[in-house]
């Protein structure tokens, strides 16, 4: 038998791997353009927060029907795996499923499983399309979705169904040969899920038979390391990054602002306070908040990249849901852009960070950022943790501190609290008058 | 504070007012019913009174962070100085900056909510309730502040206190962990919102008012300002109160 399938098919392969560590250096030095936060504390907490919200798909439970119809995907998608080990040692070595000698009949009832696990994708993907395109579930209909996003979502669900008919195509074809005993095929104790397809290739010859059994092998398996390459290019990046970006989870609570030491050492100088905190002023000054990509943290950015656009965030934003520009979803997406943009920019020779463009502003504004009431509903909303609040909050800090242009009644509140120590215009004195009418009522009764 | 101090007392409590507990004319009802409850029960408690600043929480949400830290850190030297070590706060705003935010800048304290104050003291047997009084067995829906709930975790302290009174407690569609804000939060209250096709506090509003309670409670300043007004907008004032969790209470033991 000729070696050459054998030899195309390690070339497919070292392609596709060559493509996908290109990439992920990609995206790996996208991320760190992000400032450096080490958060490795708890990790008891952080490996239980990763299990649970992660492999466990907790916060998915929420709502009980895309629950399910994406765990569905989520199981086929760990278990069918196992297969594509399979199909990888048989396409390196040029056998024909190399397991099934080794598990005998639990060979056959792991192939049930998978073509029972390929229905549910095929019947999850439909009901995903249905309620994208047709349904319209409204956080599909946002205007941050037009286009590519729109087209990137479907093309996944389209592609995850094709895939799903080459493995019972070419289970059904692989067992009518089995069943006329060419050799090479091992007859399995009946699929059930893939025997509905026999009919249809029942009448023809062993040698289209063999055509169509390869083609939906090597369809399968090229289709794969296809979709491996454009998950990197996808919002779909989540199957992968979903873990990591629950480990780095905020684990404290959620209300709290990260402090900024830096303003911490010139408060107490201006107040005279020596702090054990003080240090030799830095020599570079750093920016206040949050201008582009790269003042934000690498948490930020990996948390942009693993975003799959589902939109929960921006259908319990209080801002969104009544009509202003905010959107949690559009904020991450955004930054998941300017970092392809600078990234790309920086491999091509070209300005990166220095293009003269930046994420506030050509990307996210101020009427967006404006608008946040800090609610966390977003952060709570997301499945896998991402925060897009802390993002809102840092190119807040820019806006005021950098370029002093938080809104007219913002600057009026600042001032009221440096004069009176309060956001309102009351003198600090009379701080404590509302006491007088419990003191006066409690002489009444005496 | 200052008097008790001088005069060798230490309070149990530091009763963290607020800016809105000190200046709103509507919530400073809720400082007095406060007062009045821990008069009653006997904690002895002492409050900053003049000393207290706003504690910062609206500038650093609005982005302002040299000028939150510069009340942070006056307030923590005040309260330092007087070696609080037990913080009680009606605001939510107040109760999450204080408890999350100062300990980075030297202020530890044991902070807690009131709503979780006067669980406490319910629980304790302290505030005996005298079965609801003209709350009971009326309808009432409690609106889950963000900086309580999401921010800090605290569902179940308000409802406790609110279910002491013998009423029939209705959610509202968002509650808890999905509670929808009223639109104050984030330094919102101190600003016209974007342009939008609806204010938020009114969208709350008209999800209370589908529960058919005939109060709204509430445990944060901004919250009971932006609900009345949400219930104004919706010409339901007369039907339908907004009360603070402590109102409710005094109401109920007759102060």
């Amino acid at each position: 038998m000729s070696i050459l399938p054998q030899v195309i098919f390690l070339l497919v392969f070292a392609v596709a791997g060559y493509i996908l560590f290109k990439r992920i250096s990609f995206l790996r030095r996208n991320i760190f353009l992000g400032k450096r936060e080490t958060r490795n504390d708890l990790p008891d907490q952080r490996w239980k927060t990763m299990l649970l919200v992660a492999f466990g798909q907790q916060k998915m439970f929420k709502k009980l029907t895309p629950a399910i119809l994406h765990l569905m995907i989520y199981v086929a998608f760990v278990i069918i795996n196992l297969e594509v080990l399979e199909f990888v040692i048989d396409g390196i070595f040029g056998t024909h499923r190399v397991f099934a000698p080794f598990l005998g009949s639990a060979y056959g009832v792991a192939m049930n499983i998978f073509e029972f696990l390929a229905i549910a994708v095929l019947v999850s993907c439909v009901a995903f399309l249905i309620r994208r395109n047709v349904t319209k579930v409204e956080r599909f209909t946002k205007p941050e979705l037009n286009g590519w996003p729109a087209m990137d979502a479907n093309l996944i669900l389209v592609i995850e169904i094709i895939l799903m008919f080459a493995i019972l195509t070419m289970n059904a074809t692989d067992q009518i040969l089995a069943s006329r005993g060419i050799p090479h095929y091992t007859l399995l104790n009946g699929l059930f899920f893939s025997s509905f397809l026999q009919p249809i290739f029942q009448g023809m010859s062993d040698g289209s038979l063999v055509f169509i059994e390869r083609f939906a092998w090597w369809f399968h398996i090229v289709g794969i390391l296809a979709f491996a390459v454009y998950v990197t290019y996808s919002k779909h990046l989540h199957i992968f990054l979903a873990f990591p970006n629950t480990w780095y989870s905020n684990l404290k609570p959620k209300g709290e602002m990260i402090n900024m030491p830096e303003v911490t050492n010139e408060v107490n100088m201006m107040l005279g306070i020596a702090s054990e905190t003080n240090q030799e002023p830095p020599t570079e000054i750093g920016r206040f908040g949050a201008k582009d990509i790269n003042d934000l943290s690498w948490v930020n950015i990996m948390n942009a990249y693993s975003c799959t656009e589902c939109g929960r965030c921006t259908a319990e934003c209080p801002a969104n849901i009544t009509g202003k520009k905010l959107s949690p979803r559009k904020i991450m997406m955004d930054v998941r852009d300017r970092a392809e943009e600078v990234g790309k920019s920086m491999d091509s020779g070209g300005p990166g960070l220095a293009d003269g463009k930046s994420l506030l502003g050509d990307y996210i504004s101020k009427e967006e950022i404006n608008a946040c009431t800090s609610c966390n509903a977003c952060v709570e909303a997301c499945p896998i943790n991402i925060d897009p609040l802390s993002i809102i909050l840092q190119m807040r800090r820019y806006v005021s501190m950098e370029e002093s242009a938080a809104p007219a009644q913002w600057n009026s509140m600042f001032q009221n609290m440096e004069t009176a120590f309060s956001p309102w215009k009351f003198p600090p004195s009379d701080r404590f008058n509302w006491a007088e009418k419990v003191k006066n009522e409690e002489i009444k009764e005496n | 504070m200052a008097e008790m101090a001088s005069s060798g007392q230490t309070p149990e409590i530091l009763f963290w007012v607020g800016c809105a507990g000190s200046f709103d004319e509507r919530y400073k009802a809720v400082t007095q019913a406060f007062v009045k409850i821990l008069n009653k029960v006997g904690v002895s408690f002492a409050v900053l009174g003049p000393e207290e600043a706003c504690t910062g929480d609206p500038a650093r949400r609005a982005g302002n962070e040299f000028l939150f830290q510069m009340q942070a850190v006056s307030n923590i030297q005040v309260m330092n100085a007087y070696e609080v070590k037990k913080v009680v706060t009606a605001c939510p705003h107040c109760f999450n900056t204080i408890k999350n935010e100062y300990p980075a800048l030297g202020g530890n304290y044991e902070v807690i909510h009131h709503s979780q104050f006067l669980q406490q003291l319910i629980n304790e047997g302290k505030i005996v309730l005298q079965g609801g009084g003209e709350f009971k067995g009326k309808k009432i829906t409690f609106h889950d502040s963000c900086y309580l709930g999401r921010a800090n975790e605290v569902y179940e302290a308000p409802r406790d206190v609110i279910r002491a009174l013998d009423v029939e407690l209705v959610e509202m569609k968002r509650c808890k962990t999905k509670g929808l804000c009223c639109g104050a939060g984030g330094a919102q209250m101190f600003k016209e919102p974007e342009p939008g096709k609806k204010d938020i506090n009114v969208e709350r509003a008209e999800e209370a008012l589908a529960t058919g309670a005939t109060t709204i409670a509430v445990g944060c300043p901004f919250c009971l300002t932006m609900m009345s007004d949400g219930v104004k907008n919706k010409e339901k004032e007369n039907d339908v109160k907004v009360y603070d969790l402590a109102e409710m209470l005094a109401k109920d033991m007759g102060i």
